[in-house]
């Protein structure tokens, strides 16, 4: 009898399991399906299209008014340089924190720390008159530029990250540095000859990090980019949607699977890593 | 060899220096022909601080830190300090200029006197190059000729004129070859704005065969601050950022300016204003409230339900159920708007399947609000599922055992042993799930860019717009124009707001005490 009433249990759990899991697949598998139906609207879908094909992909890498690869390429690169400088940038800060002792170490972490509470895009206003002003006198810095936006994001770069790799990099014991003083290398080389390579982990999550994070913004870059050539994909689709969503549906659902593919990859590549982060940061309260 | 390694070092860190500074003083020379002294001042000292940090040994560790500082300070904390200015002025639209850039647009301002002089006219181009001269009549008294941004009195002799054909009419002055009709028309727009100064008048195109005399109608007296306009006799005052006459009638354009605390007590007395702000304050809690308790619930939920290692295919189930939580969440959001289209969208054809009438999930406020809580379940519960299983993984199991010797119920043992435990180690992660989503500006506005649009409200504000999507409305939803002293006035709130959670947050957990042991 206990057998029986245990059974019952495990299936009703895997039940509900599954109940949730398809409230989380729900809207993906519509995408999927909008996706490949060349069908291309809303009216009378089904789950299985009756002819799957890639006609609404074909369609994406043609259209001039809507340029898909150039967002794409857009956001990509922006994510990436960004991703590389405030990589670079957060090491650079944290190894200080971690290794000299100097006035003002822990006013700075601090200030760091009470700093990036606030998220950037509060300031959004500041942060367009600030842009306006500068197109008077540095038009390639200016409005609707690209390294207008990576210079802001890059704003947002140190903060919580060198809070993140200076915790990594105090766990490297510095008797390797001292190591190679003696052998005669300078404070920078010892940094980055040594300590740098050791790093790789956490500089490879940070990156991954920031550009997803990179990525996915979308409300400053909204307000700085203004032509279509230069939107990311995220302005870029938003803008696509309210343009002429209910009859290109299939083409919106091909462009918002191949835009979250490169994400979806790099998540579940340092997924481990995102969770055992959330976690100890959790238990240890 | 190391040696030549550090002079390389030195030798690469000695040319960017000088790069940089070179760099600063062609900047310089810039800022200071444009008058920007305050701009002029920050750089040199910015300069000043960089070469001493990288040329001064004592400054060392600074030399690492210096670049991420250097952008946060200019893009973070900058901001912020600016957008506390700005919430203290009128910046906006009709207040885009600075007071001195007004008074330079009205005092080229003009008017026609009612004794003022036409002059019948011939213009002439260079061909292929947008270079214009006029020749204007003045009946038997000769010419006067424009060319060059001068004007000048000439005779009809003068040499530059010529005349081919001998019909009266010149076609020729210097390279510059007269204008049809046609083509003057063609170049109306650059004629136009051809203006010269003729004694104590201005030379203006008035009509497409009439040149005449205007006067400049604002004069700008600066003993006294005060705008003269010369036609009408009127002199303006400045009142709240533009020129005011005595009956009230103001100039246009405004210009900035302080207005003190207007804009904070705009928000909360001007009715037509407060009662739209006051609705958005208190969805922006609601909201922030309700969402962190529906992905918790769930998230808790489906942890306990995997937490259990007998479970078969946990960590499909696992890697299934945080999908949702890899995806971009613009995309996402996107996705659910088509899904949710009232007309078309999927959701509404199943739900006419079962029977159910279309639901009007864009158009209600209701609804609306009710989809986007939907969507954030969607988009959060996995957060909260990974959390919850890390924390649970953290309660000993001795615990349970010790309950059930006692007889408790699976639900007895969850209120009084799960939860209590799980939300001491979560607390703080629900308070920053709760700040952030108070400014989760992506959901909001790409859902229903904060629609569904509340009649009769004088500034932009939807029905589930929270502080930080209003925010932007304000500034750059077209249409109503920006008004930008109000928006920051808005940011410097959730400034606040967001200060005192974070502060509660601390507070709760003691997390700064534990940071400065840890530092």
């Amino acid at each position: 009898m206990y057998r029986t009433r245990d059974t019952k249990t495990k299936i009703f759990k895997h039940l509900v399991i599954w109940i949730v899991i398809a409230f989380a697949l729900f809207p993906l598998l519509w995408t999927l399906s909008a996706a490949l139906n060349p069908a291309n609207t809303l009216i009378n879908q089904k789950l299985i299209p009756d002819k799957a094909s890639f006609d609404n992909i074909k369609y994406l890498f043609n259209n001039d008014q809507h340029p898909f690869p150039i967002w794409i390429w857009n956001s990509v690169k922006i994510s990436l340089i960004t991703a590389v400088i405030a990589v670079s940038m957060t090491a650079l800060a944290a190894y200080p924190f971690s290794r000299f002792r100097f006035k003002g170490r822990r006013k700075g972490l601090f200030i760091i720390l009470l700093i990036q509470i606030f998220p950037q895009m509060l300031a959004m206003v500041a942060i367009y008159l600030l842009f306006l002003n500068i197109q008077e006198v540095l038009p390639a810095f200016g409005l609707n530029t690209h390294p207008a936006i990576i210079t802001i994001y890059l704003g947002g770069a140190i903060g919580v990250n060198t809070w993140l790799m200076k915790g990594y990099l105090d766990t490297i014991p510095s008797s390797l540095e001292e190591a190679a003083y003696i052998d005669g290398a300078s404070k920078f080389q010892a940094f980055y000859k040594i300590i740098l390579p050791l790093a790789r982990p956490i500089l490879a999550v940070l990156f991954v990090l920031q550009f997803i994070a990179t990525y996915s913004e979308y409300i400053l870059a909204s307000i700085i980019l203004n032509s279509n050539q230069k939107f990311t994909l995220a302005v870029g689709l938003h803008l696509f949607i309210s343009d002429m969503y209910a009859n290109r549906w299939g083409v919106f659902s091909a462009a918002a699977l191949i835009g979250a593919l490169p994400i979806i990859i790099l998540f579940m590549m340092v997924q481990k890593y995102i969770v055992h982060g959330l976690i100890s940061g959790a238990v240890k309260g | 060899m190391r040696l030549w390694k550090d002079n390389m070092f030195h030798l690469a860190k000695i040319i960017i220096l000088s790069i940089l500074d070179a760099l600063a003083v062609w900047s310089a020379t810039i800022l200071f022909t444009e008058h920007k002294f305050i701009f002029l001042i920050i750089l040199i000292f910015i300069t000043i601080i960089i070469n001493y940090i990288y040329l001064s040994k004592k400054a060392y560790p600074l030399r690492y830190i210096l670049p991420g500082t250097f952008f946060m300070i200019l893009l973070v904390v900058y901001p912020i300090i600016y957008t506390v200015y700005v919430s203290f002025t009128n910046y906006g639209t009709g207040n885009i200029l600075t007071k001195d850039q007004v008074i330079e647009q009205l005092e080229n301002k003009y008017y026609l006197p009612e004794n003022t002089q036409d002059f019948s006219f011939n213009a002439y181009k260079i061909p292929d190059q947008n270079k214009y001269a006029v020749l204007l009549d003045k009946d038997d008294n000769g010419y006067l000729l424009g060319i060059d941004q001068q004007i000048e009195e000439i005779t009809d002799n003068d040499p530059r004129l010529t005349d081919k054909n001998n019909d009266g009419t010149f076609d020729q002055i210097n390279d510059y070859q007269i204008l049809s009709r046609a083509n003057l028309i063609k170049s109306l727009s650059q004629l136009q704005n051809i203006e010269y100064q003729y004694k104590d008048n201005i030379l203006k195109m008035k009509s497409i065969s009439l040149f005449s005399l205007y006067r400049q109608q604002y004069k700008y007296i600066s003993a006294e601050d005060k705008i003269h306009d010369i036609k009408n006799d009127i002199f303006y005052t400045p009142a709240d950022g533009s020129f005011a006459s005595p009956s009230g009638e103001k100039l246009l354009p405004g210009y900035r300016s302080f207005l003190g605390w207007k804009n904070y007590i705009k928000l909360f007395t001007d009715d037509r204003v407060s009662t739209p702000f006051l609705r958005v304050f208190i969805w922006t809690f609601e909201w922030a409230i309700i969402s962190v308790l529906s992905t918790f619930a769930l998230g808790l939920f489906m942890a306990i339900l995997l937490n259990d290692n007998e479970l078969r295919f946990r960590k499909f189930y696992r890697i299934i159920l945080i999908l949702p939580y890899a995806l971009p969440a613009f995309i996402s959001v996107l996705i659910w708007r088509g899904l949710l289209n009232t007309e078309v969208g999927v959701v509404n054809q199943i739900l006419q399947t079962l029977s159910i009438d279309k639901i009007p999930w864009l158009q209600s406020v209701f609804w609306s609000r009710f989809a986007l809580i939907i969507i954030n379940l969607w988009l959060g519960f996995p957060y909260m599922m990974l959390i919850s299983l890390g924390a649970l993984q953290s309660i000993s199991g001795d615990l349970y055992e010790a309950a059930a010797i006692d007889g408790a119920t699976p639900f007895q043992r969850f209120r009084y042993i799960t939860l209590p435990l799980i939300l001491v180690s979560l607390g703080p992660l629900l308070i920053s799930s709760f700040a952030f989503n108070f400014n989760n500006f992506n959901v909001i506005y790409l859902f229903n860019e904060g629609g569904p649009p509340i009649v009769g409200a004088q500034t932009p504000a939807g029905g589930t717009d929270i502080l930080i999507s209003y925010t932007y409305r304000l500034s750059f939803e077209s249409g109503r124009g920006s008004d930008f002293g109000l928006a920051s006035a808005v940011s410097i709130l959730i400034f606040m707001i967001t200060a005192v959670i974070t502060w509660f947050n601390f507070k709760y957990t003691g997390a700064l005490e534990e940071v400065k042991e840890n530092v």
